[in-house]
């Protein structure tokens, strides 16, 4: 068994609000000071999720990340949890890709390791929020797609996925290879521990950039971004105090009732 | 020659009938259409269509195009992509709406990849721009601490719409529209996956999509234990309890009940939000309730910003005495 799993450095989705600033010129979110970037959150629970097959049956587990301006300590993570290679695909040509670009060069970058039964990703990267890439790299290398998913076991050739349902879970199985995406109920990412940062000095890195992939030009963009600003809130909060919770509870029922009674 | 179809949503039913976000696209749907002076069109698979295609038309449809068939009962990605793919080609509509649901979500981004165009996932917003014709999509990025606004360069102008941020027309029984029905095409040989079953976590009391009002707790709850409190609050209004998702991921409250950007959707009148920080994935969930009121023992806490009533202080203390207030105004104002 071998296992790929795609992770994307993001910025922190849980900085403060007040670090979160926009380039309004470049049309994109600041990088705050002190707040290092990580790892989409999603792509840590599919990481959990191809540890978890390793813990199992045994797996090879390859993580993928692409980008550009790549932070070591944060995309060799995989490799302390327990991954056993990390590729990186890193270009200044990678910053701010399209979903579809970004498809097409992981896919290029799979084509290239070759050999593998299934692709985890996330659900949806924690920063555009738009949960395109897995699908996008499913139809990039002809395969079956699984989204959103809270369980994942193999049977013979094929892999069994529960996925989240609105009002409970579906049972799907997709012939292997797949790509699966997952879904934050599969549970967290493993804690790192001081033997794990230990193995992962020894575990190989590879580092491919577009000529490694005969990539010629990024594809050209289909959608544009015409514009990114903050929200407007106009609401103001009045604050029901008291000289004790207990007292303010009071008022607020008051309130309550008034404002929506029974 | 009569119009051409410019804007196609693809429905979805729920019950025998078209689906709440169905009837919103095709609300939103007609708006566009009006401004483009285009016909819209609404293509549904089912595996009986009912009268679900003069329902369509009710609610604002030019054309519907039927498809039914037995394989068509469960939303099965690879039969229903072969299938659609075939019709949306054929039509070549300039817009193409999905909604944000479980279906639309899986579909749209695949379906766009076999259309060779983009799609704008989740958007809120919707609108012509009126010096190009475009079709300007907005949707929250960043866990909903900004807002990006995306136009299309290549066809169908693709978007997937987040539930409630279209409205729906009032059906009216008198517009009239055109019904086809069209045989599905498809290569079974084709099908990678294949659904087995479907699991309905039984979650008692109202939908939260339905309740008029949500009591809903975060981190700050502390275990499992703490939302019978909650329960009891939204009780006296006939509501709803939910979580946010660290809540559902601690694994306190099932995940059917978890509020936010990866979770449901809510919009009550009234919106309890209870030990929890109201970070931007979670006010994606809520943010559009009539009324918030929020308990926090931060007073720094971002979900202040967003309510319109709000108490600083321990829920432990707040809680029991609230309800209890509750309960005896009530019970005064019946006598």
């Amino acid at each position: 068994m071998q296992v790929i799993v795609c992770l994307k450095q993001i910025l922190d989705p849980e900085m403060p609000s007040g670090s979160f600033h926009l380039d309004p010129k470049r049309k994109r979110a600041i990088p705050p000071p002190g707040t290092p970037p990580v790892l989409s959150p999603f792509d840590e629970n599919a990481l959990e999720a191809a540890l978890r097959l390793k813990d199992g049956q045994g797996a090879k587990v390859i993580a993928v990340s692409l980008g550009d301006k790549l932070a070591r300590a944060v995309v060799k993570k995989p490799l302390s949890a327990g991954a056993d290679e990390l590729v990186l695909l890193e270009d200044p040509d990678w910053e701010d890709l399209d979903h579809f670009a970004s498809a097409r060069i992981l896919a290029a970058a799979i084509r290239k390791i070759g050999e593998f039964d299934l692709i985890l990703t996330g659900r949806q990267a924690a920063d555009w929020d738009a949960g395109l890439v897995g699908s996008a790299l499913a139809e990039e290398l002809g395969l079956g797609c699984v989204t959103l998913a809270r369980k994942i076991e193999i049977i013979k050739d094929k892999v069994r996925v529960e996925r989240v349902a609105p009002d409970g879970y579906e049972v799907v199985e997709a012939l292997r290879p797949c790509v699966i995406t997952v879904d934050s109920d599969l549970g967290e990412l493993r804690q790192i521990t001081m033997p794990g940062i230990f193995a992962a000095k020894k575990k190989p890195i590879r580092e491919w950039k577009p000529a490694d992939l005969e990539l010629s030009s990024p594809a050209p963009a289909r959608c544009e971004l015409v514009d990114l600003y903050l929200p407007k809130r106009e609401t103001v909060c009045e604050i029901i105090g008291g000289e004790s919770p207990e007292e303010a509870a009071l008022k607020l029922a008051d309130k309550l009732f008034d404002k929506c009674p029974a | 020659m009569a119009k051409k179809v410019k804007v196609l949503v693809l429905g979805e039913l729920a019950e025998g009938r078209l689906s709440p976000g169905t009837r919103e696209l095709l609300g939103g749907g007609r708006d566009l259409a009006d401004s483009l002076g285009a016909r819209m069109g609404i293509v549904l698979l089912s595996a009986a269509a009912g009268n679900t295609g003069a329902e369509a038309i009710a609610y604002g449809a030019d054309e519907v195009c039927q498809v039914e068939a037995d394989f068509l009962k469960n939303y099965q990605p690879e039969i229903h992509l072969q299938v659609l793919e075939k019709i949306v080609k054929k039509i070549g509509p300039e817009i193409l709406l999905l909604a944000q649901t479980a279906t639309g979500r899986d579909l749209a981004p695949r379906l766009a990849h076999r259309l060779k165009t983009a799609l704008a996932p989740d958007c809120v917003a919707l609108a012509i721009d009126p010096d190009s014709g475009l079709l300007r999509m907005t949707r929250p990025v960043y866990g909903g601490r900004a807002l990006a606004v995306l136009v299309c360069k290549t066809r169908p102008q693709m978007a997937t719409v987040r539930f409630r941020a279209l409205k729906s027309r009032e059906p009216d029984a008198s517009r009239s529209g055109e019904i086809k029905s069209v045989a599905p095409e498809l290569d079974q040989s084709k099908t990678k996956s294949r659904f087995i079953e479907k699991v309905v976590e039984e979650v008692k009391g109202v939908p939260l999509e339905d309740a008029r009002v949500v009591a809903c707790g975060g981190r700050g709850m502390g275990g499992a234990e703490a939302y019978a409190l909650l329960d009891e609050l939204a009780q006296f209004w006939g509501g709803a309890v939910g979580a946010t998702r660290p809540a559902c991921d601690s694994g306190w409250v099932s995940s059917a009940r978890q509020i936010g950007l990866t979770g449901k959707i809510v919009s009550p009148n009234l919106y309890l939000a209870v030990a929890l920080s109201g970070s931007s994935q979670h006010m994606a969930g809520c943010g559009n309730s009539k009324m918030i009121v929020a308990i926090n023992k931060d007073p720094e806490a971002n979900i202040f910003s967003f309510a319109n009533y709000g108490v600083v202080g321990d829920y432990r203390r707040i809680l029991p005495p609230l309800i209890q207030r509750l309960k005896q105004i009530s019970k005064g104002s019946k006598e």
